[in-house]
């Protein structure tokens, strides 16, 4: 058996309706994992989403999941950041926790150690920020539990390649001035 | 062509149905398959005062998909599709299906309730879109009249390039109402969808090396060759004529190469032939052309054709190293890039090792001579085999083009039929839908009119969409109805004899119509054959008839279709005859496939 491989994939589509419905069906439809997905409007102007997708699978799946994707009618282009060199991911969660006391204090104190932002707080809870790793979060978000109940939103993973080149630029457009 | 003034020209204000017309016209659309309803009935006023494109009225949505389907494969044009909301687009999924897994290019318009209305559980409302993005290629919901246009040309161009397949553009009736301005085809590239066509030279290079030192070589053949058109198959059959090298066919690739030719070992896979089947199995390079090494095709996948180097040939990536990893990928248009190989193998005299390729058609030859088709005599009884071959006997001066319906008939059609050139053999392979048959024949009839267009069929099959006879006697379509009659739902029958320990549940086909009497009430013509001594007579007298006809040919009841090579099973492990399975249980893997 080939080894499961973990590759973050960024798709570069056309922002219309069913888009996401039908990268996701893709994926459910074959059976290929989703660790995480996340996708929002990059270019307003050209109406272009890009969509983040964790995935894992053989090299033979990966490579599968590439292809699936790239033959879909919206999608301008897909690339595997994992497979083209060194790359960037972070991932953002809002983070409740709700505790009083000397549990307060540590809460904070850990906060500011990860660089956590207070967002919102009252006499019994803390809302942070916290921006970085998927396991960095994992692990403020394992220390937050044991120190109170905790409600926990993440946004996916997010990631675009190191160096100079651009794979998905953001069109220029003249009339506009950008 | 993109000066304003031409721009001007070419824009008309309409109505959102009479865009849909026009764009059929701008598209070269002569006939349209469908059925009326609520929502597409402005659609519908517009095809009553339109004379220039053919509407025909179908009796079920499901056969106005495989009526597209057969006029799409026997043309290579896109078929066209015009249903409702609702259940009309809910009975077309099925159509929408086979000829996504069939790679045939079909545009499917449906009627859409308002857009007002959408989502509120209105009256024939269905989330089309959602229920056929699985089932399509693409699929489009036009929310703006001046959409219109541009989705439906777009549409078009979806369909037939890159990989065929079915495309839906859902159209909610206030659209179909509303005016906006109509805009003729601009020849534009697409945004985001330009499949690649040429093959990459580098990669050439390496087939034809590969191609080139090969001792033991096979050519496996599929339907892509016929969807990227006639000039494929001659180029093949040039390059396997010129190389020397035998080939084999898929189901869906019968007659890209000539059934005559001498280098052709027959179909492979399931229930293809021994020598098709153990040259792949020994074979030392492969090419695989347009085909997607399927699991019908490729038995146990660890032991298919496990010592050669494999080059694929295929426009669609995606079908490149799904199931079986190969060594020389070549992403490209199959006329492309055998225009490629074929011109740099004249260009270069390539000459391949005559000594190794006669050792190995020596082998094929000694394979050949166990004649895996053979079938025993009809005595008291008809064949099925026999009847399929006298059939093919008695068309074979005709310009004859056969479609079929699911099952054992269909593979006996597609081992003992014989074809010589592509485009005249209909089947749904991918999705194997029973009821194909009855309405591609229609669809192939419309397209051509002074053809022999023969749906070889089961009873049982034949059922599930026989009120097509309706369509046929309304538009007098001479289609020739074979049921090979045996009263069984024949390869689940075969299956339940040769893996469930011949427990027949469910099998048998209870209560049949008279299928003579059933001809006479479609007002066609209805013979039947009960003994051997009858079938040249009934065979002649169907194709004498110039009206639809159902010829109920009465058959062997038991028997099995072989040779066969069990699920799950490798290549060397065929069944050549009902002796072989005795001695090889199906294997505990091999029972929970399909």
């Amino acid at each position: 058996m080939e080894a499961i491989e973990r590759h973050t994939i960024a798709v570069l589509v056309d922002n219309e309706p069913g888009v996401l419905a039908r990268v996701i069906g893709l994926f459910s439809g074959r059976g290929y994992n989703i660790e995480s997905l996340t996708v929002s409007e990059v270019d307003s102007v050209h109406g272009l989403s890009r969509i983040t997708v964790v995935t894992s699978g053989t090299p033979m799946i990966i490579q599968q999941i590439k292809a699936q994707l790239d033959r879909l009618v919206p999608v301008h282009k897909v690339a595997d950041l994992t497979a083209e060199g060194a790359h960037v991911e972070r991932e953002l969660a809002l983070i409740k926790v709700c505790n009083t006391g000397e549990e307060r204090i540590e809460a904070l104190r850990i906060a500011d150690t990860f660089r956590a932002r207070v967002l919102d707080s009252t006499l019994s809870s803390f809302t942070f920020e916290l921006t970085g790793t998927a396991g960095k979060l994992d692990a403020f978000i394992k220390l937050m539990a044991a120190l109170g109940e905790v409600e926990v939103s993440r946004t996916g993973v997010v990631a675009i390649a190191r160096g100079s080149d651009v794979s998905m630029p953001m069109l220029r457009d003249k009339a506009d001035g950008l | 062509m993109s000066t304003d003034n031409t721009t001007l020209e070419t824009q008309e204000d309409m109505s959102g149905a009479a865009m849909v017309l026009r764009a059929l016209e701008d598209q070269g659309v002569e006939v349209i398959f469908g059925y009326p309803g609520g929502a597409v009935l402005p659609i519908y006023d517009e095809i009553f005062k339109n004379n220039r494109i053919r509407h025909i009225l179908v009796r079920h949505e499901q056969a106005a998909v495989h009526a597209a389907e057969g006029y799409a494969r026997s043309t290579g044009k896109v078929g066209v599709v015009l249903v409702t909301s609702g259940p009309g687009a809910t009975n077309a999924v099925t159509g929408l299906t086979d000829a996504l897994m069939d790679s045939i290019p079909v545009v499917c318009l449906t009627g859409q309730v308002p857009t007002h209305l959408i989502g509120n559980d209105a009256f024939q409302e269905a989330d089309t879109t959602g229920i056929t993005r699985p089932c399509t290629k693409h699929n489009y919901l036009v929310k703006n009249v001046n959409d219109m246009s541009r989705t439906l040309h777009e549409a078009f161009y979806v369909a037939a390039n890159g990989r065929p397949g079915p495309v839906v553009v859902d159209l909610p009736k206030d659209i179909l109402f509303a005016k906006g301005t109509y805009g003729k085809p601009d020849g534009k590239l697409h945004k985001s969808y330009r499949p690649q066509v040429q093959g990459d030279t580098v990669k050439i290079e390496e087939a034809l090396r590969l191609l080139a030192g090969a001792k033991k070589p096979i050519i496996y053949g599929g339907g892509g060759i016929i969807n990227s058109g006639p000039k494929a198959s001659e180029l093949l059959t040039k390059f396997v004529r010129m190389s020397g090298y035998p080939c084999t066919l898929t189901l869906m690739g019968l007659g890209a190469v000539p059934a005559s030719d001498p280098h052709f070992l027959g179909m492979l896979g399931m229930h293809g032939t021994y020598e098709a089947n153990l040259a792949m199995y020994n074979a030392d390079v492969m090419l695989c052309v347009g085909a997607r090494f399927d699991d019908r095709v490729t038995g146990k996948l660890t032991e298919f054709s496990p010592n050669s180097k494999k080059i694929h040939i295929d426009i669609d990536p995606s079908s490149i190293n799904k199931n079986v990893r190969v060594d020389v990928p070549l992403v490209g248009d199959v006329t492309a890039v055998l225009e490629e190989i074929v011109g740099r193998w004249e260009r270069e005299k390539i000459s391949p090792d005559g000594k190794a390729l006669a050792a190995w058609w020596k082998q094929i030859d000694n394979w050949k001579s166990r004649d895996s088709l053979k079938f025993g005599p009809s005595i008291q009884t008809i064949k099925p085999q026999h009847a399929i071959k006298r059939l093919y006997e008695l068309t074979r001066e005709r310009d004859t083009y056969i479609t079929t319906e699911v099952g054992q008939h269909q593979m006996w059609a597609a081992q003992h039929f014989h074809f010589e050139q592509p485009n005249r053999w209909m089947t749904s392979g991918g999705l194997g839908t029973m009821g194909y048959g009855l309405p591609a024949a229609m669809g192939v009839q419309i397209a051509h009119p002074g053809a022999l267009v023969i749906d070889i069929a089961g009873e049982a099959s034949i059922m599930m969409n026989i009120q097509e006879m309706s369509t046929l006697a309304q538009y007098n379509l001479p289609v020739k109805v074979f049921i090979l009659n045996n009263q069984w739902m024949g390869m689940v029958r075969q299956w339940q004899e040769l893996l469930h320990g011949g427990r027949y549940s469910e099998s048998y086909s209870e209560a049949l119509p008279d299928f003579v009497k059933l001809a006479e009430a479609f007002q066609a013509v209805g013979l039947r054959a009960e003994r051997p001594d009858q079938l040249d007579d009934v065979i002649k007298e169907m194709l004498a008839v110039d009206r639809p006809v159902i010829a109920d040919i009465c058959v062997d009841q038991k028997e099995n279709c072989f040779p066969m090579i069990p699920s799950g099973a490798a290549h060397y492990e065929m069944l050549l005859g009902p002796e072989d399975h005795a001695a090889q249980p199906t294997s505990e893997e091999g029972m929970v496939l399909v």
